[in-house]
């Protein structure tokens, strides 16, 4: 019998997948934007199962708007990714020092 | 809860699996390219879980937004950019150890969530009964019907931030590129006949100077 258990382990899983993702490829930051999006996506199922769970849509919707955000993110990421390797030729995040103080 | 049959536990069971291995390939991939591609296939099983929840509309919106636009915006700009990542992966070993060490205690601290709640549950309210699909409305119907009634402000500042995202995105990468030929249309609609032909007679046997 599945409940919202398993979903809540599912997502937590991709959750755990997605923050371990973002610590073992802490120099590509093409994999970090991937995590995230991980990390959103089992946001999404969560919502999406609890949702159906209560009989209630409004989590259907607030997914929908963490879609739009995501979507925006990852759009808005690239970008900055694009111009920085334009500039600097490298995508290597962890010596990204030039706003130092 | 009523009864299902055997063949929703054991799709269940298929896109979780599937989905849950496709995410960990997508972070362990050597190749950035096999990493998205294996996130296009956790994508499509989570929307296989969000279907066998009844919520076909996101599961169609998931695959058409992800798989169809962002996924492929990823796969464009990790071709694009040409990026040594072997060099990229050096901390990979040395970051291996207190990554695994905080995912298990995060993964841990969840499922001691999901245990403790199945041992009784808090009674944290229940949903108040206004967004509840109408008997009888498909899920995309009863969706459509709250989107433009309850929720009409915030479906259209997500059209705002995708505005904004967009525009965010073209003003940061786009660039003037000297030495190009470019169209100058303001030049063209200004040129008249009289800039650009002359009448002229010449004598018979003689050309004309240009």
């Amino acid at each position: 019998m599945i409940g919202i258990e398993h979903y809540v382990a599912v997502s937590s899983i991709l959750f755990v997948l997605g923050v371990l993702g973002i610590f073992l490829n802490r120099k590509n930051v093409i994999i970090i934007l991937m995590a995230i999006e991980l990390i959103l996506l089992a946001v999404n199922l969560n919502l999406v199962a609890f949702s159906s769970y209560l009989h209630d849509l409004t989590g259907q919707i607030f997914a929908m708007f963490v879609l739009t955000v995501a979507a925006g993110e990852a759009a808005i990421g690239l970008a900055i990714l694009v111009i920085y390797f334009r500039d600097r030729g490298t995508i290597a995040v962890d010596d990204v020092n030039q706003m130092k103080g | 809860m009523e009864h299902v049959g055997l063949i929703p536990v054991i799709a269940f069971y298929l896109f979780a699996t599937l989905t849950v291995a496709a995410g960990a390939i997508t972070i362990l991939a050597r190749n950035p390219v096999h990493s998205v591609l294996w996130l296009i296939v956790a994508f499509f099983n989570a929307a296989g879980l969000m279907v066998l929840a009844g919520a076909e509309f996101i599961a169609m919106l998931l695959v058409i937004v992800y798989v169809g636009a962002v996924a492929v915006l990823f796969l464009f700009v990790v071709m694009m950019l040409d990026i040594d990542f072997a060099e990229l992966r050096a901390g990979f070993i040395k970051n291996f150890p207190l990554g695994m060490v905080l995912a298990v205690v995060l993964l841990a601290e969840l499922l001691m969530g999901v245990g403790a709640y199945q041992t009784g549950g808090l009674k944290l309210g229940t949903a108040d009964g206004s967004a509840v699909a109408a008997a009888g409305a498909t899920n995309i119907e009863a969706i459509g019907t709250l989107l433009y009634s309850k929720y009409l402000f915030l479906f259209e500042a997500a059209g705002i931030i995708l505005l904004v995202a967009m525009i965010g995105a073209i003003v940061l990468t786009h660039r003037e590129r000297g030495g190009v030929r470019g169209q100058n249309i303001a030049k063209q609609v200004a040129r008249r006949p009289e800039d650009a032909t002359v009448n002229m007679q010449p004598e018979v046997g003689k050309g004309v100077q240009l």
